[in-house]
């Protein structure tokens, strides 16, 4: 008889315990290395880009650094009056060492053609500031002491504590200025938080603006889901099979194609008003307007998302046994008593998959609302993309996506947490 | 959901304006999609019905937006249409073009994506892959965050690594885009795969190899080519990646459409937009045939 207090070795001697610890290992690295290649390639596409917009929306130098564009050689700029920001605490008042330092720093922005790029940085944060830089930096050279009034001859505005506050914020790389810009929010002269004038806040309104549409949205969502993807789940399948084509169909077609048949149908003279008109519901002057606005990105955006609700809700009511509904009537509930009490919170999770998809998807959209949302109806997206795109402000549309980018991905959790991506389900 | 006999008359009012609600419903999902397709063969310049097309009037309708997208862009459209006129559409129609650009792109991306994405899912889909639930959330991450971050990220990164109007930097980010698409379907196909096949086959002496290409491979090929369709529909459909980091030379299908529709919107529009809805049925049917195939290979019958 075998003595049972040695360990259980395996055939060749080793003990069983080590063998199985190094067999799962194995196995745990064969699984991670067919992961690795997707894993490596979706961190340089994906990641890193997003990581180095995060990085960007707290890191400017354009107003430390000057970067040619030919040999993309960098050389420190504003040397001078940076180091006077460091001697003197927030709040100075900028003396005649001050401005000594700064015409000697325009005359170096002279000589490396960067005065408008600096301009530019501090325009940013005050508007009309790139027209004086590069006005102050045509006529440095032949500036006399005492260079404070020399300036303020050629500016008034080289006195605005604001200008003052602006540079000493640019004049360190690193900044949260765009994302107190982002918010609606800046510093004044002695460097304290103070919000913006109020025809000058835009973001923190297209903000709420964007959560307001995509909660509305995501209740049409609901509200037409609802009852089709009941149907749906209630017909024989060779029925539903048919009619999920209904859902498919839209899922599968160009997001351009239904935002064009979208114009094709709202438009003044569209189909829709044409058919009002021909009936003699609307006169001819009267026809709605109902693209190129609010409305237009609402209806578009509640079409294109509204797959995205049948699809959760149907995979959760296709199980529900009907004899709990059955059992409520013979038990002498009405059937709306039977709905509200019995079936309606089984679906309770499909609504949350639902709505959190739509939800998610909405606070991001882009396309519908640059296409058919005019002035009002363009969300936080849009805005992105016009500081990307038009006021050239990469640092501020980096603050701004990184905000968003916060919010979804607390979202895209609560969504794993409560649904798990695993049970993310295209058709 | 057929009505009990005992259904009292309030019952049967609700059932039937239920009915008539759904009915609308769908409508509603389906009623744009299908409305371009007679529009496109307006004779008319109009979004609208002429009267002639109401009245079925064959005058009220002409294929001259489809033959414009043969002609825009052409350096002689009005020659007679021999072969030299031809070869001058296929080398110089804009919407020709864009369409081999899309489906260049297209092509590409989808073969990077299904080839990393299957692997991966085969990966993600064995008990013991450490950090999964982590890992599955990166990777589907490219869907769930918003195309306007992600093409500002992009736009960023290739200017400085020099990818930025090329092809390769257009196929990376479409692959990324589609990667979640294949790992969903994929995985979705590998849940309840009967893992006792691969160990027979392993105990029968095959190797690993010709075990995944014998085995594993025809079972799950439906959820990778359904993968794969939609990794190919998510990049010739995508237009803000295209917009931020491609050339201005390289015009894609969605680009162009985009151009056209906040320039000056023409019925040209919805004579590509006919023939895309046409491509989408297509390929709607042929997933809907893998998603059956697949369920009867897996002897998962439909309740």
């Amino acid at each position: 008889m075998a003595d049972i207090s040695a360990p259980l070795t395996t055939a060749d001697g080793k003990p069983l315990k080590a063998a199985l610890a190094s067999a799962q290992a194995r196995a745990r690295r064969r699984a991670f290395f067919l992961v690795l290649p997707l894993l490596a390639f979706v961190l340089l596409t994906f990641v890193a880009p997003i990581a180095q917009m995060l990085h960007r929306s707290v890191h400017n130098p354009g107003f430390t650094t000057h970067t040619d564009i030919g040999s993309g050689e960098k050389t420190p700029i504003m040397v001078n009056l940076r180091a006077w920001f460091k001697e003197n605490p927030p709040g100075t008042e900028p003396d005649e060492a001050a401005y000594e330092a700064l015409v000697k720093d325009l005359v170096v922005l002279r000589e490396l053609k960067a005065p408008g790029s600096v301009g530019t940085r501090i325009n940013y944060e005050r508007a009309g500031s790139r027209s004086m830089f590069t006005k102050a930096a045509r006529r440095a050279e032949k500036l006399e002491p005492p260079y404070k009034e020399a300036m303020l001859d050629l500016d008034e505005d080289w006195a605005d504590p604001e200008l003052w506050q602006v540079m000493r914020g640019a004049s360190s790389a690193y900044t949260f200025n765009f994302y107190l810009a982002a918010l609606d929010l800046a510093r004044d002269a002695d460097g304290s938080i103070v919000s913006v004038d109020e025809n000058r806040q835009v973001y923190v309104k297209l903000f709420t603006r964007t959560l307001l549409l995509s909660l509305l949205i995501t209740f049409l969502c609901f509200l037409l889901a609802y009852p089709i993807a009941h149907l749906l789940a209630t017909l024989p399948l060779r029925h539903s099979n048919l009619l999920m084509i209904f859902v498919l169909l839209p899922f599968w077609t160009s997001l351009l194609v239904r935002t064009t048949s979208w114009i094709v149908l709202l438009q003044s003279q569209g189909v829709v008003n044409d058919t009002l008109v021909a009936t003699g519901i609307l006169d001819d002057d009267s026809r709605i307007q109902m693209i190129y606005n609010q409305t237009g990105t609402i209806i578009a955006m509640t079409h294109i998302l509204l797959p995205f609700m049948v699809l959760p809700l149907y995979s959760v009511m296709r199980p529900i046994n009907p004899s709990y509904v059955r059992a409520a009537r013979s038990l002498g509930a009405t059937s709306w008593t039977a709905f509200r009490r019995i079936y309606f919170p089984q679906t309770v999770p499909g609504i949350g998959a639902g709505a959190l998809l739509v939800f998610i998807l909405a606070v991001g959209y882009y396309i519908t609302p640059a296409l058919v949302g005019g002035a009002n109806g363009q969300l936080i997206s849009n805005l992105i993309a016009f500081h990307m795109t038009k006021s050239l402000n990469w640092s501020l549309a980096a603050a701004l996506a990184a905000i968003l980018l916060g919010g979804i991905l607390v979202l895209y959790w609560l969504y794993d947490r409560l649904v798990g991506i695993d049970n993310l389900k295209l058709g | 959901m057929a009505l009990p006999n005992h259904a009292s008359t309030l019952e049967r009012i609700w059932h039937y304006t239920y009915l008539v609600i759904c009915g609308l419903i769908f409508l509603f999902l389906i009623a744009p999609i299908l409305v371009v397709i007679p529009l496109s063969f307006n004779a008319e310049p109009y979004f609208t019905f002429t009267e002639k097309m109401l009245a079925l009037d064959p005058t009220g309708y002409s294929t001259r937006w489809y033959d414009l997208l043969l002609t825009f862009g052409m350096d002689n459209p009005d020659a007679p249409r021999d072969g030299s006129w031809w070869a001058d559409a296929w080398a110089n129609a804009a919407w020709i073009n864009a369409a081999k650009n899309s489906v260049i792109i297209g092509f590409f991306s989808t073969i990077l994506a299904t080839f990393l994405g299957t692997l991966a899912a085969l990966g993600l889909s064995r008990p013991e892959m450490p950090f999964r639930r982590a890992i599955m959330a990166i990777l589907i991450s490219p869907m769930i965050v918003p195309i306007i971050i992600t093409a500002t990220g992009l736009f960023f990164f290739y200017s400085m690594t020099g990818l930025a109007n090329s092809y390769v930097g257009i196929i990376m980010a479409h692959a990324t885009l589609g990667i979640p698409f294949v790992i969903i379907t994929v995985t979705a196909t590998l849940v309840g795969f009967d893992h006792s096949l691969t160990r027979a086959a392993a105990s029968l002496g095959a190797n690993p190899t010709t075990t995944f290409f014998k085995i594993t491979m025809p079972l799950i090929l439906p959820g990778v080519i359904s993968g794969a369709l939609f990794a190919f529909v998510t990049s010739f459909d995508e237009v803000v990646v295209v917009l931020f980091v491609a050339a201005h030379d390289q015009q894609t299908i969605p680009r162009q459409m985009w151009n056209g529709i906040r320039e000056q919107i023409s019925p040209a529009i919805l004579s590509v937009a006919t023939i895309l809805v046409l491509i989408s049925i297509a390929l709607l049917t042929t997933v809907e045939l893998l998603r059956r195939r697949s369920e009867r290979l897996r002897g998962v019958s439909p309740q």
